[in-house]
């Protein structure tokens, strides 16, 4: 069992969980994931390390509230615990030393961004953050981005907060200036990490996105997470998540995204267990 | 005493009631039926049998046991060798191994061994199992990975010699394959649970949630004081054919088939959260175990049809009789000397067919089976809307990349020195599946009997 020693609330659909798991934290690295599972009944979902702490023995994870599993956890409170949390796991983050790196962030994509843009620029890379969400009171995690970038931009969809516009405009207009960029991760819903990809594919700028697709094991041991890239088969629990943009293809990505979305919609018609959520006090 | 030809026959639940559930199919022998197969028994004195079972279990001395109502006395002899047999009497290919030896099956049909080894079992489940002595408390710590069949018995054994030992699981649950993969039809998981308590009972701590080599390597657990580390991981990692639309939705490999159905128990979707999408019409691609056990979930799980697409002839097929048995009276079709050359899909990315060619079987390969050939423009389709690939696993690859100086073969197995079980550093043993590739049960628990003999060897040495 892992316990819940603090939950903020970041957006109403978006909370960050600081979980104790002293193995993991020790491990933990940018781009890498847990599986956590939060009741006997429960599925395996898959949620990015946000952030890791060795000395305190606490990992950090964001959590969307999109379907059952993330919205009974998101009913969670400091305290309770976590029946499994399985990690870190996936290749770390390749983290390069020098340079410029632009790190886009869609929506609570900005969560996973955030570790890697802190290791960049502890790196003394030169690093250009992007943040974006639909909406002013979804952006996530602006102050946090913004002391570990050097430059900070936010966009919402309808203008509400900071800039009008997607993510991709602001990054379209740095390479149009000019700006020296040696690298692009981006990290949001796939929509978005699919349009960086085509924003970069066309100055040959190389660009990483972490793919996220339905996981079961997280081991490498079910291939429910397979991701094509170059025209290969990828395991993107092992082989990923992050991987060359250029090479996703993201339409096979985004079918195989909602093959169970009828059984989503039924498992949330399904009165189950509410306001409990399964979330016992621990010890 | 008169001889018996015919085997007791072991109740099953009617295949067409059956394939509407996952309890257990073959419902095990009563106490009088145990006996009256037990005194088929011809008390051969070089007892052919026992030369067939890996673990050499006294099979011809429980079988009187039997015969003469000991129970516990016959459960007692076999774990003196078989420390699962509740699981072995179940899954083991007894054709191949023990009972394919019987004098009786030269003529008639072999004693059932493997069915009474699992009545006993069973028997001492239900009256309290009796632990084996252990030695004293050593104070030297061994850490297992993975806990499989190989990590279970391998744990079991050198608790037994006094050594504290951690068992660590990736998964959420231990088991392995047996808990994961085999499903509750044909392996309820309260056996595999209650086994796994025995071995905690002998006083093995099992630690869940621990991918060795992410979580922790080999390293820390060396710093951590362990002074011998085994490697019990098994060969999860699930072959694709490589053809066309493989990734399509669904397509599934077994592994994630089976896990979803068992592990996660999808059968019980929406109570339990993990879906599975099983269509009207599936193809199981294989010839296996994994292959039986994924087409008859599909059954169970609602499929209209389930077709095995295998590309050799009934005779080559590796599962087990029963199995393949069962498989039949549950309406699964066999389309047999087929081999898939493109899964075929729908404009929105779902399965709508299997493409084969139809193949013939030519000279024998180095496994001695024949081999077989596409015959040209044969292509046909099976139209079916899941697909699922049973094409055997490999060691997964993880360990091997995170621990430095393991020699492995060209697909991913750990060499091991065939008497201690000891990997290429000192003081790392392995065994099971991640040695042999995907094998049995058995062969997994003999190898984790092994390697606890060879560590107990290496430890004293030390
Ligand atoms: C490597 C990786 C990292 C991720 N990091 C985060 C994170 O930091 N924060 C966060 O909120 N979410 C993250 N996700 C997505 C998160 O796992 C899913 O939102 C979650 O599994 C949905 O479960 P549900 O039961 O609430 O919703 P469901 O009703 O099951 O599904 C809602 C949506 O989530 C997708 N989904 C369903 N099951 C899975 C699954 N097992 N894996 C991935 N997607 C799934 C569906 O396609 C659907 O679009 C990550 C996914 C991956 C693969
Ligand atoms: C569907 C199916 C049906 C089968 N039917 C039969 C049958 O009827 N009869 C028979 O004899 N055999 C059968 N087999 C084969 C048999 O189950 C295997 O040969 C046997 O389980 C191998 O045992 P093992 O202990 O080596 O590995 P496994 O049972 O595979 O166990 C390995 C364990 O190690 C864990 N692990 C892996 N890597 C790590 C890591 N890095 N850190 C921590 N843990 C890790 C895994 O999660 C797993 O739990 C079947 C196999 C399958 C898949
Ligand atoms: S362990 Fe397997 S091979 Fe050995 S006697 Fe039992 S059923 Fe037969
Ligand atoms: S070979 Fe068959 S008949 Fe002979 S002892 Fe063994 S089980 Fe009995
Ligand atoms: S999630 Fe099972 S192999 Fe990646």
């Amino acid at each position: 069992m892992y316990k819940i020693l603090s939950k903020r609330m970041l957006t109403p659909v978006t909370k960050l969980f600081e979980v104790e798991a002293p193995l993991v934290a020790q491990k933990a690295q940018p781009g890498q994931f847990v599986i956590v599972r939060i009741r006997p009944e429960g599925e395996r979902i898959p949620l990015t390390v946000a952030d890791f702490s060795p000395e305190r023995g606490a990992v950090t994870i964001i959590v969307q509230e999109v379907g059952k599993t993330t919205q009974m956890m998101g009913r969670l409170k400091e305290g309770d615990c976590i029946l499994d949390f399985l990690g870190p796991l996936g290749r770390p983050a390749e983290i390069r030393g020098s340079g410029s790196v632009v790190c886009v962030g869609g929506g609570f994509g900005v969560a996973p961004i955030f570790p890697i843009a802190r290791a960049l620029y502890r790196r003394g890379v030169s690093v250009t953050s992007i943040i974006g969400a639909r909406t002013r009171e979804l952006v996530i995690l602006e102050e946090e981005v913004k002391a570990v970038s050097h430059r900070l931009f936010v966009t919402t969809d309808d203008g509400s907060y900071a800039r009008r516009g997607l993510v991709t405009d602001v990054l379209q207009e740095l390479i149009e200036a000019k700006d020296p960029i040696d690298e692009v991760i981006a990290i949001g819903p796939m929509v978005m990490m699919r349009a960086v990809a085509e924003t970069t594919r066309p100055y040959g700028i190389k660009t990483f996105v972490s793919m996220d697709p339905i996981m079961v094991d997280g081991t490498g041991m079910c291939g429910a997470c397979r991701v094509e890239v170059g025209g290969k088969t990828r395991f993107a629990c092992v082989d990923g998540p992050i991987f060359d943009a250029h090479q996703v293809d993201f339409a096979l990505a985004q079918k195989r995204g909602k093959m169970y979305a009828a059984e989503q919609q039924r498992a949330m018609a399904e009165p189950g267990p509410c306001g409990g959520a399964g979330g016992s006090p621990c010890h | 005493m008169p001889l018996k030809p015919k085997r007791v026959v072991m109740p099953t639940q009617e295949p067409r009631e059956r394939i509407k559930n996952f309890n257990e199919v073959a419902l095990g022998f009563t106490e009088e039926m145990a006996k009256e197969e037990a005194s088929r028994c011809l008390k051969c004195k070089d007892a052919a049998c026992q030369q067939g079972c890996p673990v050499e279990v006294k099979i011809r001395d429980f079988i009187g046991l039997v015969a003469a109502g000991d129970f516990a006395g016959a459960i007692a002899l076999i774990k003196e060798t078989n420390s699962l047999p509740a699981i072995c009497g179940r899954v083991c290919p007894q054709e191949e191994q023990c009972e394919k030896y019987c004098l009786m099956g030269r003529k008639h049909e072999p004693v059932a061994i493997g069915r009474l080894e699992r009545f006993v079992a069973d028997w001492e489940l239900r009256h309290g199992v009796k632990l084996p002595a252990c030695a004293p408390p050593r104070g030297r710590k061994v850490a297992v990975v993975g806990s499989g069949p190989a990590g279970l018995t391998c744990a079991g054994d050198l608790a037994r010699l006094g050594y504290s030992v951690t068992v660590f699981e990736a998964l959420h649950a231990p088991g392995g394959v047996l808990i994961y993969g085999i499903p509750e039809f044909r392996l309820p998981k309260a056996v595999v649970m209650a086994e796994v308590d025995n071995i905690r009972r002998l006083g093995v701590e099992v630690v869940t949630n621990v991918a060795v080599g992410r979580t922790v390597t080999i390293e820390d657990l060396m710093k951590l004081g362990y002074e011998a580390v085994f490697l019990g991981t098994g060969a999860g990692l699930p072959k694709f054919m490589g053809i066309p639309g493989e990734n399509l939705c669904g397509v599934y490999s077994a592994n994630e088939f089976l896990t979803r159905t068992n592990l996660m128990k999808a059968y019980l979707f929406p109570q339990y959260d993990t879906p599975i999408k099983c269509g009207r019409r599936v193809a199981v691609v294989g010839g296996g175990n994994v292959a039986m056990d994924s087409v008859r979930c599909a059954l169970r799980l609602g499929a209209e049809e389930g077709h095995i697409v295998y590309r050799r002839s009934e005779q080559e097929m590796p599962a087990r009789a029963e199995e393949l048995a069962h498989a039949k009276h549950e309406g699964v079709i066999f389309d047999l000397l087929s081999n898939p050359v493109r899964v075929l899909g729908t404009d929105d990315g779902w399965v709508r067919g299997l493409e084969c060619l139809r193949m013939e079987l030519g000279e024998e390969d180095s496994s001695g089976r024949r081999r077989p050939v596409p015959i040209k423009g044969s292509e046909f389709v099976i139209e079916v809307d899941t697909v699922i690939m049973a094409l055997g696993t490999t060691p997964n690859p993880l360990l091997a990349r995170t621990t430095p100086g393991l020699n492995i073969t060209d697909w991913g197995g750990l060499i091991v020195d065939a008497e201690t079980g000891q990997t290429s550093r000192p003081g790392i043993f392995a065994g099971g599946d991640a040695v042999t590739g995907s094998a049995t049960v058995i062969l997994a628990m003999g190898a984790g009997k092994k390697a606890a003999a060879g560590i107990h060897r290496y430890l004293e040495g030390k």
